[in-house]
């Protein structure tokens, strides 16, 4: 068929251009330290989401960015001549996008993971963490054992030290920022958090119905350089080296009540050290029938949400379509001023005031906090699709069923409903299509669908291709058959229109 | 019978009816005529309560419709509305069909849901009704497949199937070219003949002289000639 035809080479395009685009990025042919003395700034990526004590803003003045990686930012640039400048990106991409060369360097509590000594190069630790296990004050089930965590929910950061650790053993919930895995451990929603001790002590230890845990293992922050950038490395090395005899290093650190026993072997960090802290490089698994089969759990987690959620628009819409065109004047304002909110404001908000905000009065699930607020947004959007139906029905026809000695309500449901309905299943599916793609803003609130699967999978891999290809595809089967039927719809009704007008 | 008396009617400030009163007889054809804005079909739209007006009163076969300062009518004139209805059936210049209905479940519709007529029941009738006016082998057809001339018959079908007392027509030929217009005009003698009470809004000398008892000339929203159609005319 020659649909499919088109189709197949618009696809083989992208994909082509796509690795294009990969090729263009990697070309970076001067050498890294020349690079920045050339330019007279570092470029260092974090995430302000981290919060205190890393990067944040300044509360006195919130423009200023300050945090005890900011003076260690500072002090490095110093060293080696140049200014430091902060590059904002989401902190589960901050690897990725450092390949990309978005920044020259990462610097945001990075752990020193296996799989991430495999992908770039990392400097001499300029801090020491543990793995700090925290849980509701009480609650004597969980120990200090990862073992023991099996079955149990236990919140942390996606692509994190933690996460790396839980998987295969508790049943992690992931998290972007550092304050909702806490949040929802005060709220029941998960059984512990793990995160590191320097998290857990701003975020955690302040709530009074959290406890510590233990401490499951140590870890290292350390600066990641482009594998090809080995110079850079070396003078961030050297510069962090000088910092540390000199007591910069300790002095920062107190400053942000960092210093402990521990950041002692910061001082005199030896190549020892540094290659224990490695360890043994790790290289990435390829994608696997066990990666698949994670993706086909995502696709049939959003084909999930979706479902429910478009259930719950469906009949929520044609309410407030109803109630706006028949309710009275105090029904038809209620719902003329949901329509405009919910449309009005984004998607992603309302899932947050949902989930947390509402969460000290109604403790939602992840999923039905998904499909619930992803239901009544598109209950808005159904509205006016309906709206739009119950409108263009002829007038004719209701004053016939009217001077048939039908009621108001009795011409709606035998003779408005039944048409606008069908006029509006076009746009519905079409809605519906949009929803499944939209449906991917619910992993803020824990639920690990398609996209989120993706961009877990992304980094244990350490490329985006394959799983981004592999989620592209899955989203287009669902999506593709669905607008197809939309299309077909939409043109018999339009053939029946016509039809209409000709007589 | 229908009586009309002293009913006055504007749009904003524009007067429509005027003062009229008319009476309607019982097993007469009753023709309004009159030039375009004279306030013909706003009467007939009254006299079915899908118009309500601001002084006078209108009688139907003894239910009594009064004025109405509002659009949505209270509940004890929206029972009386609805009376008036099932008493005077009405048919439309652009038919008003139902689209997602055959010809047969249009006019099947009504008698089932309002009525509360067996199905089975409904279905016999409205497949003789369909018969009278001469479509007994469009029933399964829909209404974008059917004619304007034979939309119109099953319209006609329609409001009989509810077996009013009395058939308001509101320009019931003028969407219609001339072939259609005499099918239309053929079934409207039929009934006559069989004695119905009918009103036609129409500006059609043909039909008036063809199928009308009585002629009522509405100008400016008053009643200016009534009479035989020859009078009037």
């Amino acid at each position: 068929m020659t649909r499919c035809r088109v189709l197949f080479l618009a696809l083989v395009v992208a994909v082509v251009g796509l690795l294009g685009l990969v090729a263009c990025g990697r070309t970076t042919p001067v050498s890294g330290l020349a690079r920045i003395r050339a330019a007279g700034v570092i470029k260092w990526g974090g995430d302000i989401q981290g919060g205190e004590p890393y990067v944040y803003g300044d509360p006195k003045s919130p423009d200023r960015l300050i945090g005890f990686e900011v003076e260690i930012a500072d002090a490095i640039a110093r060293e080696l001549g140049v200014r430091a400048e902060f590059v904002q990106n989401d902190w589960a991409n901050l690897v990725p996008s450092l390949e990309r060369g978005s920044f020259d360097i990462v610097m945001n509590g990075l752990e020193v993971t296996e799989a991430r000594v495999g992908r770039v190069r990392f400097t001499r630790p300029y801090c020491v963490f543990t793995e700090r296990l925290m849980a509701r004050a009480g609650n004597a089930s969980i120990a200090p054992d990862l073992l023991a965590l099996r079955g149990k929910k236990v919140g942390t950061l996606a692509n994190s030290l933690a996460f790396e650790m839980l998987r295969g053993t508790a049943t992690p919930v992931v998290y972007d920022g550092v304050e909702e895995p806490y949040l929802d451990l005060v709220n029941g929603r998960t059984d512990a958090v793990l995160l590191d001790d320097i998290i857990a002590t701003r975020y955690g230890a302040p709530r009074p119905e959290l406890q510590v845990v233990g401490d499951l293992r140590e870890g290292y922050y350390a600066i990641a350089v482009r594998p090809s950038d080995p110079d850079l490395a070396a003078a961030i090395d050297d510069a962090i080296g000088a910092i540390a005899a000199r007591g910069e290093l300790r002095r920062i650190l107190e400053r942000s009540h960092l210093w402990n026993d521990r950041q002692d072997r910061l001082i005199g960090w030896t190549a020892a050290d540094q290659t224990r802290m490695l360890g043994a490089p790790r290289s990435p698994p390829p994608i696997e029938r066990g990666h698949v089969m994670l993706f086909l759990r995502g696709a049939g987690v959003t084909l999930l949400v979706s479902t429910l959620a478009m259930a719950l628009a469906i009949p929520l819409g044609l309410l407030l379509s109803l109630a706006r065109l028949h309710g009275g004047p105090v029904l038809a304002r209620l719902a003329g001023a949901y329509v405009e909110i919910y449309r009005g404001t984004p998607v992603l908000l309302q899932l947050y005031l949902l989930y947390y905000g509402l969460a000290p009065v109604l403790k939602l699930g992840a999923l039905p906090a998904a499909v619930i607020g992803l239901g009544m947004n598109y209950a808005a959007y159904e509205a006016e699709v309906y709206r739009a139906g119950i409108q263009a029905v002829p007038k004719a026809q209701i004053e016939s069923a009217l001077a048939l000695g039908m009621s108001t309500r009795l011409a709606l449901r035998r003779v408005v409903l039944p048409q606008a309905l069908r006029h509006a299943i076009p746009n519905v599916t079409n809605d519906f299509i949009a929803l499944l793609k939209d449906s991917s803003l619910v992993s803020v609130i824990t639920v690990v669908e398609l996209t989120k699967q993706m961009t877990i999978t992304a980094v244990d891999v350490r490329s985006w291709i394959g799983p981004g290809l592999l989620c592209a595809g899955l989203y287009f089967a669902m999506s593709y058959p669905l607008g197809r039927i939309a299309r077909r719809l939409e043109k018999k009704l339009e053939g029946e229109r016509e039809a209409e007008a000709a007589t | 019978m229908i009586v009309v008396d002293n009913v006055e009617k504007a749009f904003e400030s524009r007067v429509v009816l005027d003062g009229v009163s008319v009476r309607f007889d019982r097993g007469k054809v009753s023709a309004l005529v009159g030039p375009s804005g004279g306030g013909k079909s706003t009467l007939l739209r009254c006299i079915n309560g899908l118009e309500r007006f601001d002084a006078g009163r209108i009688e139907v076969d003894g239910l009594v419709l009064g004025p109405s300062k509002t659009d949505r009518p209270s509940r004890a004139d929206r029972a009386t509305l609805r009376a008036i209805r099932l008493k005077a059936g009405m048919v439309f210049q652009h038919y008003g069909l139902f689209s997602h209905m055959s010809a047969l479940e249009n006019v099947m519709e009504a008698p089932i849901h309002v009525r509360g007529v067996a199905p089975a029941v409904a279905r016999e009738r409205a497949k003789l009704l369909l018969a009278q006016v001469g479509l007994p082998h469009r029933r399964n057809a829909f209404p974008r497949e059917l004619s304007g001339g034979e939309q119109q018959r099953v319209a006609i079908a329609r409001a009989l199937a509810m077996d009013p007392e009395a058939l308001l027509l509101d320009e019931p030929t003028s969407a219609l070219d001339p072939e259609r217009k005499a099918e239309v005009v053929g079934v409207l003698r039929d009934l006559a003949k069989q004695g119905a009470t009918m009103i036609i809004v129409t500006h059609e000398a043909a039909v008036v002289r063809e199928i009308a008892d009585h002629a009522i000339c509405l100008r400016d929203g008053k009643v200016v000639a009534a009479g035989s159609p020859s009078e009037v005319l």
